[in-house]
């Protein structure tokens, strides 16, 4: 017998074409049968969840786009009984007002220089957000220091009077201020080189600031009672959202301190604020303050709430980043201390890095609640957006059913725009600083 | 002194210290602070004399204004506040200044307006505020004229065939919780021995809403707010606003207490107004009428005698008024009246010569 056989009668010389996959586990159906309908709960919750988005998605999209009106100069555009036949949002109504919308009653004729004020903001945001961005060095100076002074100049109008001997005045401060660094840096036995220049340096920049803000650049003055619409809105919340995170940082670095004068006065106040809400701050702001101060000391009614949203913010902020602070293993302060790094150093290289990166979905939620509290200011009768809007619903040129839904379909529209920005840039922001952490 | 500190002593150092005793302290504590914070209002009251140099040096009046009331004081798509309401705080700055656009209007809440006033953050309230005896001599304030009145209406559905709010026994009614609507609405119809059936809602729109959905019979409010309500229904035309008015609210400006210069000048400033429209002047020919022989005119325009003077304006004050704000009667229609969208009638707001109660204070 012979074991050899000859195997070219039993071996396909060529591949079989492979078998599709069974149906039920590639491809959409799988998918589907997997992720959608995997068990009786799964199947229940995917069937009353469709349910539910039948019901409300198709009267939605017909009330925002299906029957709403486009073009129209008056109510008679937006009335079923006029037009014939049921009438959605009314976006004739938005585009007839986006101006009162955007600029409030800010002069018409001077409404360009809201427009570059809205041009520098978008160009520091991206500049500083914008990781790639060139010289972001020069994009801090530019926000913090330049788009300030170049919008408070273009928004008022500058040309601020500061009375009769205030340059003098600025002077012998500036001298005393030099002078008093440099017997500073004497008696510390440190450069007196380096206290002359910083000294230098701060009376330069103030007194740069207060020539611009005083210097005749011909515009118009517009009081800020005129101003309203996104204008108040956005510069509200850029006010509270610049001041609170270095304020807050500041706050929460006071309550973990070791000074306890220092620390009590940062938990009063974090404790203060955080127990009073916010539209109490705003009224007692606004109605209760002037009741105080002599009337013609009064501080401007923009300004008031301003201050209230950024210190209010703060408090916020400084809880947000102290929970970051306290995630620190005890390790990294050693680590930092025996280094030979002093406190300043050891904040600013080792700890803070680290503990703002572990809060950044925490501040940025403060930054997100903080800009849809901007409408608040409403209340005390500021004419942000939503106060615009509130304003011309009313307005018997435009009365229709649909009218007051539409300006507030606006309004949700445009704070989500803003929100959902902030939400996703948190979020590439979070996948970046973690690369470090994944292996 | 002595006393005061063995009072002290006794205070604190009695072991036995009550509750009420506690309690009684708490007491003088606040009745302290209170009358701290009202000596403290009513010196800022008293510090903001002189209201009419103030305003000249500043160069614009402040007026306190509603933040958005159709027909007395609404901002348009451009942002410039209109309405009757705020024709007349320009008037007073035309009257001033000889310019209406030199108003600064702060839109106010419904529970600011008077704080804002006796702060002196605004010199005038133009702001669709009813006169009260309270508000007039327990505020610190003065209501030197009424520029609307005002009074609470019904509107019905057409079909319905109603018309007076006598055959509205056993109706169900919409109207805003918690107002002075719902209670005059209940002294209307006990005092007509009529049943009716209350649905109340917390804001004005949800009222409207569901009394424009046919959740009640009638809707009741302010009778100026039905008209512009009127219009916000899907269907205007089949709502009628009945004729009775069961209330007074007699709306006017409002002034600090204390300074009858001002007050003086915001009072005439609205009569200049009406006896304009009684004597037939307008914005359009009141150049013409200065060469009157009306004496009445004369004094009007001041082509006779000093009248503007004495107030510490010019003699031509009513003038300013006339020409940039026009008369009573042609402020009216334009902004609530036939010239609007709210075709509110003159009703009790025409002049007393036509049978209602408007009726301007001579000037001699």
């Amino acid at each position: 017998m012979t074991t050899a056989v000859d195997m070219s009668h039993y071996v396909r010389s060529d591949k079989i074409e492979a078998l599709p996959p069974p149906r039920l586990t590639r491809g959409p159906l799988a998918w589907m049968r997997e992720n959608l309908f995997s068990g009786p709960v799964n199947t229940i919750l995917t069937l009353v969840v469709l349910y539910l988005l039948y019901v409300t998605i198709p009267p939605v999209i017909r009330f925002l786009f299906t029957d709403a009106v486009w073009t129209g100069t008056d109510r008679a555009a937006c009335r079923e009984d006029t037009v014939g036949h049921p009438v959605g949002a009314c976006w004739a109504f938005v585009i007839e007002k986006i101006n009162f919308f955007t600029y409030g009653s800010y002069p018409a004729p001077e409404r360009w220089r809201v427009n570059i004020f809205f041009l520098l903001l978008a160009i520091g945001v991206g500049w500083l957000l914008w990781l790639r961005a060139p010289r972001r060095d020069l994009g801090a100076v530019y926000f913090f220091w330049v788009f300030p002074v170049a919008s408070y100049i273009l928004l008022t109008g500058g040309n601020v009077d500061f009375g009769g001997g205030f340059w003098l005045t600025f002077a012998i401060a500036a001298v005393a201020l030099v002078g008093l660094l440099v017997a500073a840096a004497y008696f510390l036995q440190t450069s007196m080189r380096t206290a002359l220049i910083i000294g230098l340096g701060i009376v330069a920049v103030i007194g740069i600031t207060l020539a611009f803000i005083e210097w005749d650049f011909g515009l118009l003055p517009v009081p800020t009672a005129l101003w309203g619409g996104i204008l108040v809105t956005l510069l509200v919340a850029t006010v509270g959202i610049v001041f609170s995170l270095p304020f807050g940082i500041l706050l929460a670095l006071g309550r973990r301190s070791k000074l306890p004068i220092l620390r009590l006065a940062s938990v009063i106040f974090i404790e203060f604020v955080r127990g009073v809400p916010l539209i109490t701050v705003l009224i007692m702001a606004n109605t209760m303050l002037p009741l105080f101060l002599p009337p013609d000391t009064g501080v401007d009614r923009l300004v008031r709430p301003l201050v209230g949203t950024a210190i209010f913010a703060s408090a916020y902020m400084a809880e947000v980043v102290r929970g970051g602070l306290q995630a620190m293993p005890k390790g990294q302060y050693e680590g930092a201390m025996s280094l030979g790094l002093n406190y300043p150093q050891m904040m600013i290289l080792i700890i803070l890095p680290q503990a703002l990166r572990i809060v950044i979905p925490g501040i940025v939620n403060t930054f997100i609640g903080l800009f849809k509290d901007t409408s608040l200011v409403s209340v005390v009768g500021i004419f942000d957006l939503i106060k615009t809007i509130e304003a011309s619903r009313i307005d018997p040129n435009w009365a229709a059913p649909t009218i007051s839904y539409t300006g507030y379909a606006f309004a949700a529209l445009f704070y989500f725009i803003f929100c959902f920005g902030m939400s996703r840039y948190s979020i590439g922001m979070e996948r970046r600083l973690a690369a470090g952490q994944k292996r | 002194m002595w006393q005061g500190t063995r009072l002290g002593c006794e205070l604190f150092a009695e072991p036995s210290l009550t509750l009420g005793d506690y309690i009684d302290m708490k007491k003088a504590i606040a009745s302290i602070a209170f009358g701290l914070l009202t000596a403290g209002l009513i010196s800022t009251g008293a510090s903001a004399q002189a209201t009419l140099a103030s305003v000249k040096q500043k160069g614009y009046l402040t007026c306190g204004s509603n933040t958005g009331l159709a027909g007395f004081g609404l901002p348009d798509a451009q942002g410039n506040w209109t309405g009757l309401d705020v024709e007349f705080c320009r008037a007073i700055a035309a009257a001033i200044f000889d310019d209406p656009t030199k108003v600064r209007f702060i839109p106010l809440a419904a529970k600011d307006r008077f704080t804002a006033l006796q702060s002196g953050e605004v010199d005038v309230l133009s702001r669709n505020s009813t006169v009260t005896m309270s508000r007039d001599t327990q505020l610190g304030l003065d209501f030197p004229a009424v520029n609307y009145y005002d009074g609470q209406g019904f509107m019905v559905r057409k079909k319905l065939g109603v018309s007076s709010a006598k055959e509205l026994n056993g109706a169900s009614i919409c109207t805003q919780q918690g107002t002075t609507t719902e209670l005059n609405l209940a002294d209307y119809f006990r005092a007509n021995n009529m049943k009716y059936e209350v649905v109340a809602f917390a804001t004005s729109d949800e009222t409207f809403k569901a009394y424009d959905a046919g959740r009640c019979d009638a809707f009741t409010t302010d009778a100026s707010g039905l008209y512009a309500e009127r219009l916000r229904a899907s269907n205007p035309d089949d709502h009628i606003v009945l004729p009775e008015i069961i209330s007074k609210e007699p709306l006017g400006p409002a002034v600090r207490h204390g300074d009858n210069q001002w007050a003086d000048i915001v009072r005439w400033t609205f009569n200049a107004m009406l006896d304009a429209e009684e004597l037939g002047v307008t914005k359009a020919n009141v150049d013409q009428m200065k060469t009157s022989d009306n004496p009445e005119i004369k004094r009007l325009l001041g082509t006779e005698g000093k009248f503007g003077e004495a107030v510490g304006l010019s003699n031509d004050w009513a003038v300013r008024i006339i020409k940039h704000v026009g008369n009573y009667g042609e402020s009216f229609e334009r902004n609530v009246g036939e010239g609007s969208k709210l075709k509110i009638k003159r009703g009790q707001n025409a002049l007393w010569t036509k049978g209602g109660l408007q009726y301007g204070l001579p000037i001699r």
